[in-house]
């Protein structure tokens, strides 16, 4: 699937911020064999006092930059095309679930797409009890790590309300959980917080999804902003599988992969540092056109 | 040979009560109840002394510590917290030379070890993927930063400044008890341990061969100014300010080796370099000793919520642009859990065992280590594995293994095993302590600090020793009420005396260090908050006089300066106003966060102020009560102003004091005259303003009248000589702004130069008819702008 894809995110400030240093992740990924990234670009206005780029921890190319004179407003234009030739996981091909422990014991690298940091509590998502609950019961009956996922991943689109008026950036899993409604970024930090406290490794996935889908299927909730879905490690043969469960699926094309991390924070779009008095506003324009 | 026999080494009567615990091992006294070697020389003078004798040196000691302003932090269990005496144990821990040797070697040993097992943690991994270290106590471990893991330190070394915990065991072997790799703090403390300690026994130390600590800290010093880039750049030390417990170590050690004191708000990161905010601009700066915790370093990659960090600092040792003395991680290495690898660490790295044992530490993640601590649960402490506390520091979290029920135990391992630990129960050797007029023996532990040198480490003769309140060794902890005491290390031979200054080589005048703005910022406002405090207290003084005078408080010339209280938040009704008080207390709070750049002397000057007024603020009434008290506090402020006019070097930070006073005193006599030289003032107010402004006798000897409106202004307004006067606060204004960098560019003057030239013209040719109250009002406001524009110009 061949696409394009253009973001927009603008930071409008009450008080002119006294400077700012950001790193961003809003370039789509280059992954060898599932997605190929052709003429990628990231323009920023104003123009930044200082640009440079470094490949982070998990492995996603980052822009650093700093502005160093006062500003209102600020915005960051992403373009790129995208071949995603990646179409889904295929076949389970993971073990028990009761496996997964002694194969990650027998784990014993630490790069970036290790299972092992994605196990623990991570600065935005602890695993609770409540959560943790409710993924037993989930996935009951479930055979294999794989199909555990998938069960929790559907139980939770099943119970849980998408409502973008409930939740912010910073609201725990805990709380959205509790509620049961919130918006791409609820629905998956929730389903890691349960998956991790079942013993299954699970990571946080932001990225796009295309604006209009295919004939004959319904739009997906989540695409005209930037989206964010869930990878779980489901043990050495299986590997990294990737879910969404505010839409209920397994990733395939119509996803596309910008970052991976723990949790929003590790893939935060704009992160950054601002000195600035008053409040901010800030609007998201995405469009990914089938091509 | 007779072992008990009488004799010269006999015990005196000062160690009658003297005996040590069966099983554990002592300090001064060997196994067989005979004075050590290494102790003889002490406890012969020691026992020379009458108990007069012993009170009026520990008192030398006690009172060179307060004097120095050594104090520790006690954090209260309702999260507040208090500053506290410095709990100084006065009799010195003393070990042979040949001894601390021994100690030395196998410390040596561990700093490289740490060093490699650094490098590999943040490097290739090789140590879990080789088996030697699980991997979930990386990845699991909150002091793993992974933004830091590829990061290659500058200069090739990560860490360069490392404390142990060493205790002695029953059997006389020392061990390690932990590693502390973070910030390691108590150098300082050792140092003002020293100090004092050898002012207790002035007469011994200087003979008795005991090693110095000054030769340490000039390697120490000199190694990381050759960790710097060029001679332009700097060191600094890293602190994350006056609220935490060891900041005053961080100030003192910062004034002992003459680095900047800095927080992260007074660093930035300019094109991939550090760099200090300073008054005269940017400054590169090449190597920070860091105390503060590395995760809070930076908010942008670290810890995000931290406000104590710089933002873009990772990005800056990243592009290798600097040293940090040790590098952001190393908090890793501080982990428990380690300590149940690192013997085999050490075979894998190093081929070699561990010349000094650590305590012997079994992690519960792993089914054999685990089924051990539950077989042997009278030995264990069993506690959280990636803490990173001391073992006696982690009480509330540490449980002794044969006090939970052995199934709850199994229970407890087998769901939780993986986060915990079972440690070897500390037994530590006890040293003599001065309790109640004897010396008792007291549980010990000892910090040890090296430091990296060009020529490798360097082991700091002496420490920081921990001494127990009780004969429990858990309660060596100073929040347990613990005691600190200095640590001998005694040779054979006479020791060099040495000191900070270079061995050789022609004087040379050291460089001044660059001032931080927020050094600057916390001057100026230290100057404008004790100038307004004094004008408070004598606005309030002339207003409790004239309450007894009329004994109304509604009379006319009471209600006319209403106000300038009004304009200041004070009820004149208090004898002693809480907005006096708190106004005091935001001078103590601006000073708090320059006491590296202050002398112990002007602190002590300014909380005796703060603490007695806040006494006198609980009984004093209004009126003549008031007026008298006001007068003492007045006196003592005058205390500090002089000892800041006669002591303060007059560096760029005394320039922006000074600056604070003359714009506070400038606006508040501006106040003054035009509320009460107005023209519609009440009969009276003239006499009051000369009063206020403390020109009685100027007034008399200038003008052989009584006060007019003339008089008074031309007198505290445009008399250049009056010390009390506007004019005279704008002539300092100037001088002092024409000092400082930048007030000239290629012969140009700078927008403050110039305001402040205008203001100062635009004054001297005022005369006293034509100066009304709206052009002192006038006048009020430009020297308001004159604050904003050098806020604007050096503070930001």
């Amino acid at each position: 699937m061949l696409y394009h894809i253009r973001l927009s995110i603008t930071y409008d400030y009450d008080s002119p911020a006294m400077g700012g240093r950001h790193l961003l992740r809003l370039l789509p990924l280059d992954i060898p064999g599932e997605q190929e990234v052709t003429a990628p670009l990231l323009a920023i206005s104003p123009r930044p006092t200082e640009r440079g780029s470094f490949t982070d921890f998990f492995g996603n190319p980052t822009e650093e930059m700093a502005l160093m004179s006062d500003h209102s407003k600020i915005v960051f234009t992403a373009t790129a095309r995208v071949n995603r030739s990646f179409a889904g996981p295929g076949d389970d091909v993971s073990g028990p679930l009761a496996t997964l422990p002694a194969a990650l014991a027998a784990w014993r690298e630490l790069d970036g797409t290790s299972p092992h940091h994605f196990l623990h509590a991570s600065p935005r998502i602890h695993p609770a009890a409540p959560m943790t609950d409710y993924a037993r019961a989930a996935i009951k009956g479930a055979r294999s790590v794989r199909g555990a996922v998938e069960a929790l991943g559907m139980a939770l689109h099943r119970d849980m309300t998408f409502d973008s008026r409930t939740t912010t950036v910073d609201t725990p899993p805990d709380e959205a959980f509790e509620r049961r409604t919130g918006v791409c970024q609820d629905f998956a930090q929730v389903m890691i917080a349960a998956l991790r406290g079942i013993g299954i490794p699970a990571g946080y996935v932001s990225g796009f999804l295309r604006t209009v889908p295919p004939p004959g299927k319904p739009r997906l909730e989540g695409a005209d902003a930037m989206h964010a879905w869930v990878r779980a490690w489901c043990g050495p043969e299986a590997g990294w599988v990737e879910f969404d469960p505010t839409n209920a699926c397994l990733v395939g094309a119509d996803h596309i992969v910008v970052a991976y991390g723990r949790d929003y924070g590790d893939v935060a779009p704009v992160a950054g540092v601002l000195r600035i008095s008053g409040k901010q506003k800030s609007k998201q324009a995405v469009d990914v056109i089938a091509l | 040979m007779e072992k008990k026999a009488p004799g010269p080494d006999a015990l005196p009567p000062v160690l009658a009560g003297y005996q040590p615990l069966p099983g554990i091992s002592d300090e001064l006294l060997d196994p067989q109840g005979q004075i050590r070697p290494v102790w003889r020389g002490f406890v012969r003078h020691f026992a020379g002394l009458t108990p007069e004798d012993i009170g009026r040196r520990f008192a030398r000691g006690d009172q060179y510590l307060r004097d120095a302003g050594v104090f520790f932090r006690q954090y209260g269990v309702g999260g507040g917290s208090t500053e506290r005496a410095w709990p100084l144990s006065h009799i010195p821990v003393l070990i042979e030379e040949a001894e601390w040797d021994k100690i030395a070697q196998g410390l040596m040993q561990r700093a490289d070890l740490l060093e490699q097992v650094m490098a590999d943690l943040y490097g290739p991994n090789r140590l879990v993927a080789d088996g030697h270290l699980p991997a979930a106590l990386v990845a699991g471990n909150p002091e793993w930063l992974r933004p830091m893991v590829g990061v290659e330190p500058r200069g090739g070394h990560y860490l360069h400044f490392l404390a142990f915990e060493i205790g002695r065991g029953p059997d006389g072997t020392w061990w390690v008890l932990g590693d502390r790799a973070q910030a390691p703090s108590g150098a300082g403390f050792a140092l003002e341990n020293r100090v004092a300690v050898g002012r207790v026994f002035s007469d011994l130390y200087a003979d008795a061969h005991v090693h110095r600590l000054a030769g340490f800290f000039r390697l120490f010093r000199d190694a990381l100014q050759g960790l710097r880039a060029d001679s332009d750049s700097r060191v600094g030390i890293l602190t994350p300010g006056p609220l935490n417990e060891t900041y005053f170590e961080h100030a003192y050690i910062a004034r002992y080796l003459g680095f900047m004191l800095l927080q992260g708000e007074d660093l930035t990161v300019a094109d991939g370099q550090l760099m200090v905010r300073t008054v005269a601009g940017l400054k590169p700066i090449s190597v920070l000793w860091r105390r503060l915790d590395g995760a809070y370093a930076d908010p942008l990659e670290l810890e995000a919520q931290s406000r104590l960090g710089t933002p873009g600092m990772v990005s800056a040792l990243r592009k290798g642009s600097a040293t940090m003395v040790n590098a952001i991680g190393s908090g890793v290495l501080e982990t428990r859990a380690l300590l149940a690898f690192m013997p085999r660490i050490a075979r894998a790295l190093r081929d070699e065992p561990l010349i000094l044992p650590n305590i012997a530490t079994w992690w519960c993640g792993q089914a054999k280590e685990r089924a051990h601590v539950q077989a042997n649960p009278e030995r264990m402490v069993i506690s959280p594995a990636l803490s990173t506390r001391q073992p006696f520091d982690d009480d509330a979290a540490a449980v002794q293994g044969n006090r939970v029920k052995p199934d709850e135990l199994a229970r407890w391992l087998a769901k939780d095993g993986a986060n915990l630990v079972g440690q070897e129960a500390v037994t530590l050797s006890t040293t003599p302590a001065y309790v109640d007029g004897a010396l008792t023996p007291r549980p010990m532990s000892l910090r040890v600090f090296v430091a990296r040198t060009p020529s490798g480490w360097q082991v700091m003769p002496g420490g920081f020793a921990r001494i127990g309140s009780t004969p429990d060794p858990k309660a060596i902890a100073m929040q347990r009420g613990g005691t600190a005491a200095d640590v001998w290390i005694v040779s054979p031979k006479p020791v060099e005396t040495a000191s900070m200054l270079p061995a050789e080589g022609p004087y040379v005048r050291t460089q001044l260090s660059v001032l931080p703005s927020r050094a600057a910022d916390n001057l100026y406002w230290l100057g404008r908050y004790v100038e307004r405090t004094e004008g408070i207290m004598r606005l309030a003084r002339s207003h409790h006089i004239r309450l007894v005078e009329t004994g109304d408080a509604t009379a006319p010339l009471l209600t006319a300066i209403a106000p300038l209280f009004k304009g200041q938040g004070i009820d004149p009704a208090e004898g002693i106003p809480k907005g006096l008080i708190a106004t005091l207390g935001s001078a103590i709070g601006s000073a708090a966060q320059v006491r590296d750049r202050f002398s112990p002397d002007g602190w002590s000057a300014l909380t005796d102020l703060d603490k007695t007024a806040r006494r006198m603020a609980e009984t004093v009434t209004a009126g003549d009560d008031a007026a008298r008290a006001i007068s003492a506090l007045l006196r003592k402020l005058t205390g500090f102003s002089g000892l800041v006019h006669e002591n303060m070097y007059r560096f760029t930070g005394w320039r922006f004091l000074e600056l604070g006073r003359y714009i506070e005193r400038a606006a508040g006599m501006a106040g003054v005259l035009a509320t009460l030289a107005d023209a519609e003032a009440p009969d009276g107010a003239l006499d009051l303003a000369v009063e206020v402004g403390d020109s009685v006798m100027s007034h008399r000897r200038r003008f052989a009248v009584s006060s007019t409106r003339e008089t008074v202004i031309d007198l505290l307004a445009l008399d250049g000589s009056n010390p009390r006067a506007v004019m005279f606060q704008l002539d300092g204004i100037r001088a002092q702004v024409a000092l400082l960098p930048g007030a000239t560019q290629a012969g140009q003057l700078s927008d403050l130069s110039r305001a402040v030239l205008r203001a100062h013209t635009a004054l001297a040719t005022e005369r006293p008819e034509t100066l009304d109250s709206a052009a002192i009002w006038e006048l009020r406001s430009t020297v308001w702008g004159l604050s904003d524009l050098l806020t604007e110009t050096y503070l930001r």
